[in-house]
């Protein structure tokens, strides 16, 4: 039993990993909103864009910190969701501030629909790797 | 016949089918009186040779040597009486044979309902056969005419009782009709006329080695037989390509569906479910012209408008009463209740029958709304003009114009007494005018701290036209001069000039109309020259996007201020429309480009623009608009094409709504609609009028559905098809690239084509057979594939790529049909084609006609292919915004002396306008191309050339059949259709 790096970066993630269910079940209703003709695309994509970046921030810092203890089958298993962010955030549209989400183009149905079943992966991915987190957490603070 | 060519060998095959086919003529119980082969009609004689070979090895044979003998038919004698048929069978343009000489005049007709619309070009078509018995008695002329949603079946009944002799007639008896009224039909118009008969004939026996004879007179009757592209050269029906009917099964048969010129679906039966809409391969979706200018519109004031509770649809034609207190929505099947002011008939003034309101009797309505319909109070007409004077702008003399203009319809601008007006200048710096009604000129203020823009005096920018009209003037009639004189900065500063504009009008909404020449260099939203980066196609894809969001996001914020912002181009160089155009895009404006204006240089552009600045200055406003779509249970909006802002799933933002705007939605199919025998559409336009009024205008489009295949794609609207195609394909280009988009409008032809021959079994081998509802389709695809916008080569400039794009989004459909296959008529033919009267509506726009029958002449289309362009003819080539006459040099010297004025084609200028010549040839071309200008939303210049001028390649470059520079001609793009139609 020792509380070594590897376990301190596995409860960092246990608690990003958290934070980041929420953003994605925050993403969901969003978008569910919008569907519903609840709120204004303009309002809706003013209080979305601003988490993008941190969203995508959280997840990777975690994943620099396996890439520094060499964790690397949880690095594998995240390596995808990094390269998506990337290219999702290269391929935005053209915008002076922060963020992905066009309200132009976001209430096209095609738009709306990939958003949403964006949100549900990332929620399904991020609670499977939460408890995949824990059990790497555990299994570390057991293991010497 | 040369033997080597198989497709010969299957016309020569076919042939001989025709011939045998008098013993074939259906028995009078089995088969509707309607029904009728081209070659029954008799005395002429059907005698195309079947030893007598074309002369040519050409596949895309001409058809029309083929048929000569026929014509004697259309001067044959007016044939006996018809057969007492007890119901009228009246004229509907697919129910005939496809016979020449009666096609042209065909008109399908909604009966005008009291109160109810009729479209400005569809005025009551004076030339209406009626094939039974009765007498053509213009008064009741219209009960006799189906309305498109009229149930087919009814007619259908009568004609099983009808005697066989009624087959006769029925072919014969149209051409007297029409012999009768147009004295003559000399042999020119045969042959164009007879190129339709020639298609005909192919269908017929194209499709007789699988049709049996009953289904091939019932596809004849339906109007849905086929062709083979490759071997039919004339698709284009020369009374050019008329939407198409709707039909529905019984019931609905006194309603009016909203006209097809506002209201269009791609398909006019609704596939029953998504597999099946993905069968036929067809784009799902509706066109609309919400705002059209309309001569005839019921409006409706009352306290209550009645709505469904649920889904909030405005009650329509299509409603069901289940009794005389309820009435079941038609969108989502709740039964709501009847107010009981819904029972009195205002135009009757009669109590107790609901289905008489104006509401349920026509599919275009407008409603004045209540309070409960505004969220605040009306606002004023306001205009504030934005106005670029940078060196580039100014030289090209606009400001004249422009001012001119608005000199001349101060009064007459859409408004009341409360309607405002401001001008703002910029070039580097923006210009502000106060002119307060106290002053006795207009004061200028000039603003030079572009990059935080703030408003000089917090009133008197936006002064109320009437007290300062005279102030207003005065600025009027000197601007041009003030800058014409100084010397002029050539940085522009356009983006603080609009900036500035949003905060003047912030708080009460309204129009900004900007002009731009030059590119934004200073300030906020300056842009760079993007030009020099497109090296290749694949560069386009960043070039034809926006290379800021600063306009995107100006828009937005002047969407949610009731803010539009229209734009005039008048640029010559670089001016990123591209970026610039977002401003209007998003926030419901219209985009108006005048390449390379020039006020005395460029005198068509010049005449365009003015023209375009009138009908601008005066036309319909609305203003505060939002617009919503609702569409029958099952089915959704996808996605929505045009200049607004989709604020939610089904709420379109407009803050200013024109009349000229189009727009376009996808719909897609959700569950399955094979509970429902009929689907809706209603788009409901709340806006302000210019006085304003809140008001609601209402349309309603009704459509059948459909549960097979086949159906599905005969009903296909091949119009609205490549409106909805078009539209995908810019967002394609965007999105993607050019070359995809490309490749999507291919293959969706490709799939359509397809997906069709599946339907048909055994079919011969080399065919790319199309029914008759998509024959165009290839022809207009291929034209939209040479054209400026989506042409893969770098020969359009940026500017004129971006501009073409924005207009396949926004031009409403017979405009964007015009642009990609302007119509082309043959003027030398006029002693041969048809009169038919000027409609009404559009007899009004030319008041000089006084009161005497005004009748025009009615030229075929021609295919825009050089082998229609004969040595002796003139023609006429109608675009949206020219109108070009191209004499050809043996043209004959009576049309030269009678319509051109001159002796003969070497005395021929190039002129600007027809002269004013009072022989009858001139009146009726006169009128002619008044009924063309009718058609368009305002005057465009007229040119005249001759086929030896340098300005030819106008009219040549408008030939899109024929083969261009690094571009395939039709047929070798058919023949690449044929090789991927699996």
């Amino acid at each position: 039993m020792a509380f070594t790096f590897v376990a301190f970066s596995y409860i960092l993630a246990l608690i990003i990993d958290a934070f980041l269910i929420f953003f994605a079940i925050f993403n969901i209703i969003a978008f569910d909103e919008l569907k519903t003709d609840y709120k204004n695309p303009i309002e809706q994509c003013q209080s979305l864009n601003p988490l993008v970046l941190p969203e995508y921030g959280l997840h990777m810092f975690f994943n620099v910190l396996f890439l520094f203890n060499g964790e690397w089958f949880s690095l594998v298993l995240n390596a995808p969701l990094i390269a998506y962010h990337v290219h999702r955030y290269l391929s935005r549209p053209v915008m002076s501030g922060v963020g992905i989400y066009d309200p132009t183009s976001i209430m096209n149905t095609d738009v709306l629909n990939k958003c949403q079943r964006e949100g549900w992966i990332k929620l399904a991915f991020y609670l499977l790797s939460f408890f995949y987190y824990l059990y790497a957490m555990i299994y570390s603070l057991i293991s010497t | 016949m040369p033997a080597g060519n198989p497709l010969f060998n299957h016309h020569q095959f076919a042939e001989q089918n025709t011939m045998m086919q008098p013993p074939i003529v259906p028995p009078p119980q089995q088969q509707p009186g309607m029904y009728a082969p081209p070659q029954v009609p008799q005395g002429g004689g059907y005698q195309q040779g079947g030893g007598g070979a074309p002369n040519t090895n050409n596949p895309f044979q001409n058809h029309q040597q083929h048929h000569q003998p026929h014509i004697p038919l259309v001067q044959q004698p007016p044939p006996p009486p018809p057969a007492a048929a007890p119901g009228g069978i009246t004229s509907s343009s697919n129910r005939y044979p496809p016979n020449p000489a009666l096609q042209p005049q065909n008109y399908a007709q909604p009966p005008p309902v009291p109160g109810s619309y009729l479209p400005p070009q569809q005025a009551p078509a004076p030339q209406r056969y009626v094939i039974s018995g009765q007498p053509v008695n213009p008064s009741n002329i219209y009960p006799t005419i189906p309305s498109p949603g009229a149930p087919l079946p009814n007619n259908y009944s009568n004609q099983q009782q009808q005697p066989p002799q009624q087959y006769q007639n029925l072919n014969q008896a149209p051409l007297p009709n029409s012999h009768n009224q147009n004295q003559y039909v000399p042999p020119q118009n045969q042959q164009h006329a007879y190129n339709n008969g020639g298609v005909g004939v192919n269908q017929v026996t194209g499709g007789l080695n699988s049709m049996s004879i009953t289904q091939q007179g019932f596809n004849k009757l339906w109007g849905t037989d086929h062709a083979d592209l490759l071997k039919t050269r004339q698709v284009l029906p020369p009374e050019g390509v008329k939407s198409p009917e709707i039909r529905f099964q019984h019931e609905y048969m006194n309603h009016v569906n909203c006209s097809p010129d506002l209201f269009r679906c791609t398909l006019t039966k609704i596939p029953e479910t998504k597999t099946l809409l993905q069968k036929a391969r067809l784009p799902l979706g509706i066109l609309i012209h919400p705002f059209k200018d309309l001569t005839q519109l019921p409006v409706i004031q009352c306290s209550q408008i009645v709505r469904c509770r649920s889904c909030r649809t405005y009650i329509n034609p299509y409603v069901y009463f289940v009794d005389q207190r309820r009435w079941k929505c038609n969108l989502c099947f709740r039964v709501n209740d009847l107010p009981e002011e819904f029972q009195y008939d205002p135009v009757t003034k009669t109590y107790g029958d609901p289905s008489r309101r104006p509401e349920v009797r026509s599919g275009t309505i407008e409603f004045l709304a209540p309070a409960d319909y505004m969220v605040r109070p009306p606002q004023a007409a306001v205009y504030l003009f934005v106005l670029d004077v940078t060196t580039l702008a100014v030289d090209t003399g606009y400001l004249k114009t422009v001012c001119d203009v608005l000199l001349e319809h101060l009064d007459t601008l859409p408004g009341d007494a409360r309607s405002q007006i401001g001008f703002i200048t910029f070039d580097s710096a923006v210009h502000f005018y106060n002119m307060n009604s106290s002053l006795s000129q207009p004061q200028e203020l000039v603003v030079c701290d572009i990059d935080d823009i703030f408003i000089p005096c917090p009133d008197n920018l936006l002064v109320n036209l009437e007290e300062s009209k005279e102030v207003v003037r005065h600025l009027l009639t000197n601007l041009p001069g003030k800058y014409l004189s100084s010397q002029n900065e050539p940085r522009s500063a356009l983006g603080a000039a609009l900036l500035a504009a949003q905060k003047i009008l912030g708080p009460i909404g309204g129009r900004i109309t900007v002009f731009c020449a030059s590119l934004p260099s200073v300030g906020p939203g300056s842009l760079p020259n993007r030009q020099a980066d497109v090296k290749s196609v694949k560069d386009l894809t960043t070039a034809l996007n926006p290379s800021t969001d600063f306009y995107k996001k100006l828009a937005l914020d002047c969407s949610t201020q009731y803010i539009a912002v229209d734009l005039f181009f008048l640029n010559s160089q670089y001016c990123d429309v591209a970026s610039i155009s977002c401003i209007s895009k998003f926030s419901g404006g219209s985009i108006q480009y005048f390449p390379n204006y020039h006020m005395v240089e460029n005198p068509i552009q010049a005449k365009l623009f003015e023209q375009a600045m009138v009908r601008y200055v005066t036309r319909k406003i609305g203003f505060e608009a939002v617009m919503r779509v609702r569409c029958s249970r099952g089915m959704s909006i996808h996605t929505f094409h045009g200049n607004l802002f989709v604020r939610s799933t089904d709420l379109l933002s407009l803050p200013n709504v024109n009349p000229d705007a189009g727009f376009g939605m996808q719909v897609s199919i959700d569950e399955s609609l094979s509970d429902f025998q009929t689907v809706c559409f209603q788009a409901a336009l709340l806006y302000t009028s210019s006085k304003g009024e809140r008001r609601i205008r209402v349309h309603t489009l009704c459509l059948p559905v459909a549960g097979n295949v086949n159906d599905v794609i005969q009903s296909a609207d091949q119009q609205a098809i490549i409106g909805l195609l078009s539209k995908m394909a810019v967002d394609r280009s965007l999105s993607s690239n050019l070359m995809d988009a490309r490749e999507a409008f291919v293959n969706a032809v490709v799939d359509v084509l397809s997906a069709y021959l599946t339907t048909q079994n055994s079919l011969p081998n080399l065919a790319l057979v199309a029914p008759k509802c998509l024959q165009m389709l290839p022809a207009y695809t291929h034209s939209i594939l040479r054209s400026m916008g989506f042409r893969a080569d770098l020969r359009p400039r940026l500017d004129d790529r971006t501009q073409f794009m924005n207009q396949m989004k926004t031009l409403p459909l017979f405009q964007l049909i015009q642009t990609i296959y302007p119509d082309l008529y043959p003027l030398h033919t006029i002693a041969s084609v048809p009169l038919v009267q000027v409609p009404q509506s559009s007899r009004s726009t030319t008041p000089e006609n006084g009161e005497e029958e005004e009748k025009y002449p009615q030229f075929p289309v021609l295919h825009l292919c050089s082998d229609r362009i004969e040595a002796t003819g003139v023609y006429l080539l109608d675009q949206p915004d020219l109108i070009l006459i191209y004499v050809c040099r043996n043209v004959s010297t009576q049309f030269c002396e009678d319509v051109l004025g001159v002796q003969g084609f070497v005395a021929l200028h190039e002129m600007d306008d027809l002269p004013e010549l009072e022989t009858e040839w001139a009146n009726l071309i006169r009128n002619f191309i008044s009924y063309l200008q009718s058609n368009k939303p305002y005057q465009v210049p007229i040119r005249i050339i001759r086929e030896d001028s340098r300005e030819r390649m106008w009219f040549v470059n408008n030939l899109v059949e024929d083969r261009g520079e690094g571009s395939v001609s039709y047929y070798e793009f058919l023949q690449q259709l044929k090789n991927m139609v699996k």
